[in-house]
């Protein structure tokens, strides 16, 4: 609609700005949080998060351009092959003594269990849209999916990563209920969940897992042991204010009071020094980025681009909202990064997996749009 | 309600958009609950948080505050402050306490005993709170522990104020001494500086009292550190605030020299301004070196004073009660005089006085012969007071007692005076219910049977007789404090007794010896002999130390234009002449140091060395003998309940007192049987004034 399109190459127009600027943003700003937290230098961390936004945003634009045949091509093998991975990650680990999470492929390293994490959500979306319709409400639409889930789930808690896992679990779950499963599975499932937990918590867990769910509900029980991290990261959030501390003056993490300020604590690093302002901001740019997601997921073609979008919308959130509510005390510590925020390479590329996907599925809508209009 | 309709696309589109929504309500809500919990700390909660990520920054080390000192009357320091170096230890950051105790003591040269000494205040301290390893060390050892420090974790070497006590053990019970907070101090005041290595609060007499006003305001540290304890860059110290002094009335010369002169003796010193009421010294011998009881107590240390017969750890001067013997004649004469006796009214002394069938001895079994007032004083003739005690009655004798200032407590800035007893009729029927008796009225006209008094009372006493002024001890200087009003005596009254007791001294009396080497100085006094055990145990003077008997002196001079006035008290000492060449000496030196100081030297190098030697060299037997194999001392609130319990005033006897006490024998001037026999004092060929004078005043 607007005069300019005309003179724009399609391939740049097509892209979905709205997004894309957002998210270039507030990168730009983890880039800063990053900078100042290495003391006000590039490296290690600030350069390379910026360069590796670009090059996977480069990923994802290619990503969106992949056709939808594709995608349900390699729904299947691919969850194999990330199987596969994680359980050669296993024996790895097991032969080198130790857990390991990474495989070391020579050029970078490859952590199956985060491409597990849309990979779940894709073979999930090929298998509701293969399922026959009226089948939704039988064993077949329950079982399948809950053994898809449990396999690399359980091989995730192996080594042991509760974060991952959960991850997954959670982009499942969400799949099958947007899929269609009767409600009262979701209900009940809650309520034996609420059985269970107690459960898991003494058998399941390891000792240090159980710790840190112990502290985060009694965080002052150990204020220098587990606790401390939960502590630190509320006094950096807290001592930010509404303005923050500024630029380059935060103290909490550069006294390494703050743990991980770098990764998983990224958030405090940055509400210390730019306040309830600059979280504010982080939490309007994840707004638009799921708005957007979700309206593309309601507007896409079928049930399997559908299904597909919201799980990578889901994927994106579950790390933002566990990460966000365990900065600020709501949420036991586990090992999981705010996107776009904290520096590693892994989940960004899993994150930016997830938004190509999305754009993929916006731009599956666009013609089929376009013929109707 | 549930019906089974077939599934179609576009119900389950329905389903996936309915559930759409409800995913995304969940979303926002999520947001929603993350930005208000976000503003719950940035804002609601800011402050607090600031407040903690400003504690997590800024590390604050305390600087212990320079105490303030403490002074005599004229300006010199009784406790001051000195520069030095310190190691102290935090148990709780000690990775292995005997890898670092055994390091620290190659470095430091510390002897088993002081070794075992830490390792007991480690067991102790509750962790958090510093154990002193070593104070006043030289340059070279506090350098040797500095650079060892990433060897050493949990040790804190440090440059600071100790406190110091010039004259040492001459001022332990006045001002007392200081040691580090203990677990209570803690608990009572929740104070980071009490935990503070080197700070050190006041554990005893002055130094506890005046807390508050010695201990300052500590400075401070601020440097920025990281989490490790890295610090990243000073933010600048804050200089303590030394604590106020305080200036007493003591004569810092005189007091020492006072406790010099006590000698071997167990014994008390109270010298007083007759002008005033000033404590001009206040002494109790043996006593403790507060400068080593400061850097802890150690187990030698204890075990030496714990076990010494001459109590060490009691200040004798308002914790010792004694019987006063014959010094009380004096004011039972003025009683007399004021219920108006005759003091020419004689009584002839066959050296007994019989009362109905009964007879009360006189110390002197010759008798005296005839003898008035005069004579009853300066030959302290005990059958003159019967007699007159007799007619005149208790009542008025044992007010005039309390009106000196008897079986009082005073306003003194130490705790638990013991005050003893006047007895009287109505007391004796309060107390044992049973009536007065003659033999009562007779031990008490002697300072004998229920009467006791400690040696702040006899000074209080002496001072008030000297001057007929109603004083007050007073021991904080104020040079604007109102002038003390007028007992209300006669000074005919007075200048009686004045005369009785210069010839004490100066004339036909009892001591002779005291007479002072000062050319026109006369001192008025009157000894007096405390039994201890009865005559069938010993005859007080030799045997066993604890059966001697107590000697007592009082005096004031000059006698006719009273300036000074001495208690002293001499606890076994066999009798008054262990007492009264102590008061003459510390007399002498208000008037001419140097002759006094003369006669100290010749009696030091009898006793072994002064006072700080003898002491040396006992504690240095002593830690030959059992080194670390001494029990651990207490620490210091046991050490201080323990020295409580030393001190509990002698309790009145449960029974009442059935017969009169047999009067010590109050010795001529002549050869004197007492155990450290008084030498001549050296300055005596240089004093012919002193007889002269002698003579001209009588």
């Amino acid at each position: 609609m607007m005069m300019p399109r005309a003179y724009v190459p399609q391939a740049l127009s097509r892209q979905p700005w709205q997004v894309i600027i957002p998210l270039t943003l507030l990168t730009l700003f983890g880039g800063a949080v990053l900078y100042s937290a290495a003391g006000g230098r590039w490296q290690p961390w600030a350069a390379m998060h910026i360069i590796r936004f670009f090059g996977f945003l480069t990923m994802a634009m290619l990503i969106g351009r992949v056709p939808q045949e594709w995608f349900k091509r390699i729904a299947m093998p691919g969850y194999v092959v990330l199987c596969v991975l994680l359980v050669l990650v296993e024996l790895i680990g097991r032969i080198g003594g130790g857990s390991q999470r990474w495989l070391n492929l020579g050029f970078m390293t490859l952590q199956p269990s985060e491409l597990m994490k849309p990979g779940i959500v894709l073979v999930l979306a090929w298998f509701y849209s293969m399922l026959p319709l009226n089948e939704i409400r039988a064993w077949r639409a329950i079982v399948p999916p809950l053994v898809l889930l449990g396999i690399p789930a359980a091989l995730v808690m192996l080594q042991p990563d509760l974060g991952t896992a959960l991850a997954i679990s959670f982009g499942a779950l969400v799949m099958m209920f947007l899929a269609g499963l009767p409600m009262w599975l979701f209900v009940g499932g809650g309520l034996a969940g609420a059985i269970a937990a107690p459960l898991a918590f003494f058998f399941l867990l390891h000792d240090y897992q159980r710790k840190r769910v112990l502290v985060f509900l009694d965080p002052e029980s150990d204020p220098l042991g587990s606790g401390y991290h939960i502590t630190q990261s509320k006094i950096a959030i807290g001592s930010g204010g509404f303005f923050g501390k500024g630029f380059g003056n935060g103290s909490q993490s550069h006294l390494d009071y703050l743990p991980e300020s770098h990764t998983d604590f990224v958030f405090a690093t940055m509400a210390e020094e730019w306040g309830m302002l600059g979280g504010l901001f982080v939490l309007a740019v994840f707004a638009v980025v799921f708005t957007w997601g979700l309206k593309v997921a309601l507007r896409a073609p079928d049930r399997f681009s559908r299904l597909l979008a919201a799980g990578m919308v889901t994927t994106i959130f579950f790390y933002v909202c566990i990460n966000m509510m365990m900065v600020m005390g709501l949420a036991p510590v586990v090992g999981i990064p705010l996107p776009f925020l904290s520096h590693g390479g892994s989940s960004m590329m899993t994150n930016m997996i997830c938004i190509g996907t999305i754009m993929a599925v916006d731009r599956w809508s666009r013609p089929q749009r376009g013929r109707l209009a | 309600m549930k019906q089974k309709l077939p599934m179609t696309a576009a119900r389950l589109s329905q389903t996936f958009e309915r559930r759409t929504f409800m995913l995304g309500a969940i979303q926002g809500g999520v947001g929603l609950l993350l930005a208000t919990r976000l503003g719950y700390l940035a804002v609601a909660e800011n402050a607090k948080y600031k407040a903690a990520s400003e504690s997590n920054r800024v590390n604050l080390s305390l600087i212990p505050p320079r105490r303030g000192w403490v002074l005599d009357r004229n300006g010199a320091a009784l406790a001051s402050n000195r520069a030095d170096f310190r190691v102290d230890l935090i148990p709780d950051r000690i990775v292995d306490a005997d890898t670092t105790l055994a390091k620290l003591s190659g470095l430091l040269d510390l002897t088993p005993d002081h070794i075992a000494d830490i390792k007991d205040k480690i067991g102790k301290s509750r962790g958090f709170q510093p154990v002193e390893v070593a104070s006043k060390l030289e340059w070279d050892k506090f350098a040797a522990v500095s650079v060892r420090l990433p060897e050493l974790p949990g040790v804190i070497p440090q440059r600071g104020y100790s406190r110091f006590y010039p004259s040492g053990a001459a001022v332990g019970h006045l001002v007392g001494y200081v040691g580090p907070a203990s677990a209570d101090d803690y608990v009572r005041e929740h104070n980071p500086l009490l935990i503070t290595p080197g700070f050190k609060i006041g554990k005893d007499s002055l130094e506890k009292a005046f807390e508050v006003r010695l201990r300052g305001v500590p400075g401070a540290r601020r440097v920025e550190a990281t989490a490790s304890g890295k610090v990243v860059r000073d933010l600048g110290t804050r200089e303590d605030v030394p604590g106020q002094p305080i200036q007493l009335t003591i004569h810092a010369g005189l007091q020492e020299y006072a406790a010099r002169r006590i000698g071997l003796e167990s014994g008390s010193v109270v010298v007083m301004d007759c002008l005033t009421g000033d404590l001009l010294a206040m002494v109790s011998m043996p006593c403790f070196d507060p400068n080593s009881f400061s850097d802890g107590i150690g187990r030698i240390e204890w075990k030496m004073l714990s076990e010494d017969d001459h109590v060490p750890l009691r200040n004798k001067v308002l914790r010792g009660l004694y019987p006063p013997g014959s010094t009380v004649k004096p004011m039972v004469a003025l009683a007399f005089l004021e219920a108006g006796l005759d003091p020419h009214a004689a009584v002839n002394c066959a050296g007994g006085l019989r009362v109905g069938n009964r007879v009360f001895h006189c110390w002197n079994h010759h008798g005296h012969g005839s003898t008035d007032m005069m004579k009853g004083i300066y030959q302290s003739c005990d059958v003159y007071f019967y007699h007159f005690a007799q007619q005149i009655g208790m009542d008025k004798i044992a007010a005039m007692m309390r009106r000196m200032g008897l079986g009082q407590e005073f306003p003194m800035p130490y705790p638990g005076q013991s005050y003893g007893t006047v007895p009287d009729p109505a007391w004796k029927l309060r107390k044992y219910h049973k009536e007065w008796a003659v033999y009562d009225t007779v031990n008490a006209t002697i300072g004998q049977g229920y009467m006791l008094v400690n040696p702040l009372q006899q000074a209080v006493y002496v001072s008030r007789l000297a001057s007929g002024l109603k004083h007050m001890p007073r021991l904080l200087l104020d040079r604007h404090a109102p002038p003390p009003p007028s007992m209300g005596f006669r000074q005919e009254h007075l200048d009686l007794i004045h005369a009785a007791m210069n010839e004490v001294v100066n004339g036909r009396g009892t001591a002779g010896k005291a007479r002072l080497p000062i050319p026109g100085v006369q001192m008025a006094g009157k000894t007096g002999t405390a039994q201890v055990v009865g005559l069938n145990i010993g005859n007080g003077k030799g045997g066993q130390w604890k059966h001697r008997d107590h000697g007592h002196f009082i005096c004031f001079a000059p006698f006719d234009k009273p300036r000074y006035a001495c208690a002293v008290a001499i606890e076994h000492g066999g009798g008054s002449p262990a007492a009264y060449p102590i008061a003459r000496d510390v007399m002498t030196y208000l008037f001419d140091q140097t002759k006094a100081m003369a006669a100290l030297d010749e009696y030091e190098r009898q006793w072994g060395g002064n006072l700080q030697q003898r002491m040396a060299a006992k504690y240095a037997a002593y830690a030959a003998q059992y080194g670390a194999t001494a029990p651990a001392a207490p620490d210091d609130d046991e050490a201080s309940k323990e020295v409580e319990q030393d001190n509990k005033p002698v309790a009145e006897p449960d029974s009442p007192e059935t017969d009169a006490a047999s009067p010590a024998p109050e010795p001529e001037p002549g050869p004197a049987p007492a155990p450290p026999s008084p030498p001549q004092p050296a300055a005596q060929p240089q004093t012919p004034g002193a007889t002269a004078s002698g003579a001209s005043g009588q």
